[in-house]
């Protein structure tokens, strides 16, 4: 049995497939949905969203939005999601060193919405980093498989 | 029988309008080009988000969930968002939603007040004594959320403060490069049955017929409160985007047929010139020859 997952961002479709579990980091904590989930509304926090289907895992980072589970579908609408792979690991490194250069300087005085603006794009990029570091290099295999078996 | 001179002047003004409907024709293909792009790469999260809604709002005791969502037994005062566009030469695509508009809320049973985006809807609206509560005009050509999310913000505030019972969207939708469609989109309280064929899963169709309603994480206020006016905002939103490739593609279709009436009168104008220069030219040889006889006697 499989529950679909849909995984959209405000300017794109990135995600669709069948899958056999969605995990997802719900403002109240990482969850697991399986097929068959009782209906839920949930914030989501930002970090990744793994989706494993047999033995291959795709992971996505996003950044804040909402996911809405159904029985039989789980949709999570992003305000920002990428695969670990389409990731611009440069630009994820540029932007999170202009980022800290501007935090380091101190606050920008008296400018709050600013300041806050900043420390979002440094935890966005920080977020992208250590998926790259965690996650890259295509479809993982899950770890818990028979060792020996070759790909 | 016109003179050689006045057809060819003829002739030079109706090529200076083709040249002038080519160059808005290319400018549309282009714009309407990047509208499309836009409209479609955020369609599919305004379609999940609406979505989403229809879902919240099919719930169980709905009308107790969130005020956004809770019909209202009398209708005193409605509120009508039209998109228009800022330019004229577009073909009927200004018309057509302005006549629509009119057609449903002309002479509505209530008192209705429009809010209205594009120049040519507001100065319609003027012109028919209708009530204006905003107009906004100028939005960028590739407007962004935020640039648009004022407008759905403040029908909701009117709707929330009681200023209206109801609130209608009239927009344009983009079906193709030569048909587009006025639409009329009931904005506020949210109505769950609208939507064509976009619930695969019946809510709560649990074959273990467990409950229906949502669990909410963290709670249903905290979500109802983010979501629902945000999301009705992304409606508004994707209307503007929806509207605005209509625009441009009604605008590069008529441009084409004006570039290609053009092209044609200057063609049956030169035929015109060509014969008067021929009978200009006939009475000259007759007039010398004329002459000439007239010598030799």
């Amino acid at each position: 049995m499989t529950i679909r997952c849909e995984i959209v961002s405000q300017d794109r479709l990135v995600y669709e497939g069948d899958v056999d579990i969605v995990v997802s980091p719900g403002i109240e904590g990482e969850m697991g949905i399986l097929p068959d989930h009782a209906p839920l509304l949930s914030i989501l926090d930002f970090g990744l969203v793994r989706v494993r289907k047999e033995n291959q895992e795709e992971v996505f980072t996003v950044t804040g939005g909402l996911v809405e589970v159904q029985p039989e579908i789980v949709t999570i609408l992003a305000d920002a999601a990428e695969h670990v792979d389409e990731i611009d690991a440069a630009r994820a490194e540029e932007a999170k060193n202009r980022a800290e250069e501007i935090l380091a300087g101190g606050p920008p005085d008296g400018d709050i919405d600013k300041y806050l603006m900043i420390e979002a794009a440094l935890r966005r990029s920080n977020l992208r980093l250590s998926a790259i570091k965690r996650y890259r290099s295509g479809r993982r295999h899950i770890q818990t498989e028979p060792t020996g078996e070759s790909d | 029988m016109a003179n050689a001179r006045e057809v060819k002047l003829r002739i030079k003004s109706v090529k200076n309008i083709a040249q002038v409907t080519r160059a808005l024709q290319a400018v549309s293909a282009s714009r309407v080009r990047k509208a499309m792009d836009t409209m479609f790469s955020t369609r599919p999260y305004a379609n999940k988000a609406w979505q989403v809604l229809t879902h919240v709002a099919r719930q169980p005791g709905r009308e107790n969930l969130h005020p956004l969502l809770t019909k209202r037994a009398d209708v005193k005062n409605v509120i009508v968002i039209m998109i228009s566009g800022d330019r004229g030469l577009a073909g009927p695509y200004n018309s057509n939603i302005i006549k629509y508009t009119f057609e449903k809320f002309g002479k509505y049973e209530v008192p209705a007040q429009f809010i209205s985006i594009g120049r040519k809807g507001t100065e319609l609206l003027h012109r028919r004594g209708m009530n204006i509560m905003a107009d906004f005009r100028d939005l960028p050509a590739e407007p962004s959320f935020v640039d648009v999310s004022a407008i759905g913000r403040l029908a909701v505030d009117e709707f929330l403060s009681g200023n209206a019972d109801e609130v209608y969207l009239m927009y344009t939708d983009f079906v193709n490069m030569v048909k587009q469609d006025p639409v009329m989109k009931k904005l506020l309280p949210l109505e769950y049955e609208t939507e064509v064929g976009l619930v695969e899963a019946e809510f709560g169709a649990r074959k273990d017929g467990a409950s229906a309603s949502y669990l909410y994480e963290p709670g249903q206020t905290e979500i109802l409160d983010e979501i629902i006016p945000r999301f009705t905002a992304l409606q508004v939103f994707q209307a503007v985007l929806e509207s605005f490739a209509s625009e441009h593609a009604s605008r590069m279709v008529a441009m084409k047929s004006a570039t290609d009436n053009a092209t044609e009168l200057a063609g049956l104008l030169q035929l015109e010139y060509n014969k008067a220069r021929q009978l200009g030219i006939t009475s000259e040889i007759l007039d010398i020859v004329g002459g000439a006889e007239a010598l030799a006697k």
